[in-house]
């Protein structure tokens, strides 16, 4: 039994006046204790949304939530808000995607610390400081006694990241959502902060809901991925098999799109065609079937079932189609061919010339009709070290 | 934060000397002199001329400014000419009564203006939120005389339930210490007298008030919408913090800097501008004295007031900008 199952989660907004938009549409998927999962997927297709919900963030009014979460055996969706902020910070926690705006500009990093500490650990003054700096030491920043009484301002974009999770990891709690926790970053932070999540993982047990565009960062950091595409999960593997075997032409197209450092110069990037925009409602059929080079008529008989299909021979390999490409080896998978990134036990630092670029799926601009992945966007998968697999 | 103290102070210098420069070129352009409302209109051309030469008018202007400079530093502000009397003993008769007015109005704005901005804000669209939006702008459109008359007449005309005028009854025999009266009852423990003056104070106070209540809810309440947005708030509720701790130091704290500035800025305002209000109450304030300085064109008491004025302001901003580097880190200054 995971510790967090999230069963036909649906998110709607309703706006008077409006029509509804459903942001995520019936995902499902497990994080179990001690792993981490990953939740990819492009902008816009209810990543950040379905943390949200999970977290008992969005607004109450306006917003409609189906489904289940359960958390340890307490359906998330359903609990009251007084009962709900007893559970965050203490038992679910979050790292945000911004780290400066995501830390009050008017009170010291110190406070920010301490409140929690206060709120659900009953620590008062110089303990909750002490705790404080201990915590601030754990996450790897320097000189804690001083970072306390300073300011977000007056801290680095890694070392503000830190203190983030820092707070999140304050009252240990046994599920970390972290919602692009490294977006904000330059290559070189980006992979130290991943590498601080797995120790925290590795040590504590938490798990960890890793929401990300980037398929440097699932490579490197998570033991499960679930790929999201127009709020639906279509396609759920291993890391190693999703990598190696992406059977939803959607993630296939993905791999497929990341440019390759090695290869001959003027060779075009893949692309997947259209936008996010190009898409027709889940129940007609398959959202992504505009998009999709495999598509078939059979592709707007309903909606697929997330299923198994036969001849890819993974067990809880699971996809959203009715035309799965079952021959990947058309792709060339870098993110798995180097000896796959993260933790290192020494290096604090990537080599960005060491190995394989990352590709970044989305958040690039929807209207020039494609969905580029770009080599510049990160390359935290290029620190060397030891992979963790599942 | 002594250094800028000094520093701000000894740019005042300049800024005063400037504008009193052009201050008295200007005023002493004006069609008509003090010696015209002085004397009347059977004056013959003779009197004015010895009149105004025993007030000093006729010599350059800039003789004049240099005696008033004189006296100036040595902190007089020469006597008025239509009373007779020291400049500097006119205002101390009068200002405390408007500053009493004043600040209670200020209170009372802060008071409900920024929590209602607070709550508009978060139940934004509701029936509290329509109501203060509404409310806040007939609140700067109602012409203040005119809300003065009206408070007036319904509470105390026609309900009786607070005094008409003044800013004492007849009966009470209270000691004077700083002139602020309801203060001076709390110091003497003369505690009638300053529930009185309080009584006092209630009808001009909510009149004066209606302005600056009107602006400081509205930019409370679009400060607070703004900073509900932020992602830090919602940094505040992924950590479980109780809601007061959200709402007090992670929304209010923020959503006030601005609200702060505002503030300032409208207390100088009430100073000089109570003139209406306290006109409708009878209320002895500086106001009215000013308004006839100006008719009599009573060069001193018209200075020296600008002056006053202009030095709250400074203060005042001096002040907020103190407030702003303890409330706001990030432009604290070395």
């Amino acid at each position: 039994m995971a510790l967090l199952t999230v069963d036909e989660l649906s998110v709607t907004f309703t706006a008077r006046g409006r029509r509804d938009v459903t942001a995520v549409s019936g995902v499902s998927f497990d994080v179990p204790q001690g792993e981490v999962v990953g939740l990819v997927g492009e902008s816009g297709c209810g990543k950040s949304v379905t943390s949200l919900a999970l977290m008992g963030l969005l607004p109450r009014r306006g917003v409609r939530l189906g489904g289940r979460a359960d958390f340890d055996g307490t359906d998330l969706l359903t609990l009251s808000p007084s009962r709900m902020r007893d559970l965050r910070g203490r038992q679910l926690a979050m790292i945000f995607q911004d780290p400066l705006s995501s830390l009050n500009p008017v009170v010291p990093i110190g406070v920010q610390v301490t409140e929690i500490l206060a709120r659900h650990r009953g620590m008062k003054g110089e303990r909750a400081r002490k705790e404080a700096a201990s915590l601030l030491d754990r996450v790897g920043i320097p000189d804690p006694d001083r970072r306390l009484k300073e300011y977000p301002h007056q801290l680095s974009g890694g070392m503000r990241q830190r203190a983030l999770i820092a707070m999140a990891v304050a009252c240990a709690p046994r599920l970390l959502i972290a919602d692009e926790p490294t977006t904000a970053l330059d290559v070189t932070i980006q992979a130290q902060i991943l590498e601080l999540l797995r120790e925290l993982v590795d040590q504590e047990g938490t798990a960890l809901l890793m929401i990300t565009h980037d398929l440097g960062v699932v490579a490197g950091l998570c033991d499960r991925v679930n790929v999201l595409y127009a709020g639906k999960v279509v396609e759920a593997a291993e890391r190693r098999p999703l990598f190696s075997d992406p059977a939803h032409p959607y993630a296939h197209g993905l791999l497929g799109s990341i440019p390759r450092l090695d290869a001959p110069r003027g060779l075009p990037l893949h692309p997947i065609r259209g936008s996010i925009n190009d898409t027709i409602a889940w129940a007609d059929g398959c959202a992504f079937a505009p998009r999709c080079d495999h598509y078939t008529l059979e592709c707007l008989e309903g909606t697929p079932a997330l299923a198994e299909p036969a001849g890819l021979g993974q067990p809880g390999h699971l996809v959203r189609c009715v035309n799965p490409v079952l021959d990947s080896s058309d792709l060339h998978t870098p993110l798995l061919e180097a000896p796959v990134p993260v933790a290192s036990a020494e290096g604090d630092t990537a080599a960005p010339s060491s190995g394989a670029p990352a590709g970044t799926p989305s958040d690039t601009t929807p209207d020039t009709g494609t969905t580029p992945a770009t080599a510049t966007d990160g390359e935290p998968g290029d620190a060397p070290g030891k992979d963790t697999p599942a | 934060m002594l250094r800028l103290i000094v520093r701000r102070l000894l740019q005042l210098i300049p800024t005063l000397v400037g504008l009193s420069v052009l201050l008295f070129i200007w005023l002493h352009r004006l069609p008509g002199g003090p010696t015209a409302a002085l004397l009347g209109e059977r004056a013959t051309e003779a009197d004015r001329r010895q009149a105004e030469a025993l007030l000093g008018l006729d010599q350059p202007l800039w003789v004049q400014y240099g005696r008033f400079l004189r006296r100036l530093v040595e902190l007089d502000l020469g006597t008025s000419i239509r009373t007779g009397r020291p400049v500097w003993e006119e205002f101390t008769m009068r200002f405390p009564a408007t500053v009493e007015l004043a600040l209670a109005a200020m209170f009372l704005a802060i008071l409900i203006g920024v929590p209602l901005g607070y709550f508009a804000a978060r139940r934004r669209g509701g029936w509290l939120d329509i109501g203060a939006v509404t409310g806040s702008l007939i609140g700067i459109c109602i012409p203040v005389f005119f809300l003065a008359f009206l408070l007036k007449e319904v509470f105390a005309v026609v309900l009786g339930w607070f005094p008409s005028v003044g800013r004492q009854s007849t009966g009470i025999n209270a000691t004077d210490v700083t002139g602020f009266h309801v203060l001076d009852g709390i110091l003497t423990g003369e505690w009638d007298a300053s529930a009185d003056a309080l009584w006092h104070l209630v009808l001009p106070a909510v009149a004066l008030a209606s302005i600056p209540l009107a602006i400081i809810t509205r930019m409370t309440r679009a400060s607070v919408l703004e900073v509900l947005q932020e992602d830090y708030v919602r940094t505040a509720e992924s950590k479980g913090l109780r809601r007061r701790v959200v709402r007090l130091r992670h929304v209010m704290r923020n959503a006030l800097l601005p609200v702060v500035t505002a503030i300032g800025l409208l207390t100088g305002g009430l100073l000089s501008g109570a003139v209406l209000t306290e006109t409708v109450f009878s209320w002895g304030g500086i106001g009215s004295f000013i308004r006839d300085a100006i008719d009599g064109r009573d060069y001193p008491v018209l200075m020296g007031f600008i002056l006053f004025i202009a030095l709250i302001y400074v203060l005042i901003n001096l002040l907020v900008d103190l407030a702003y580097s303890v409330i706001d880190p990030r432009v604290r200054v070395h």
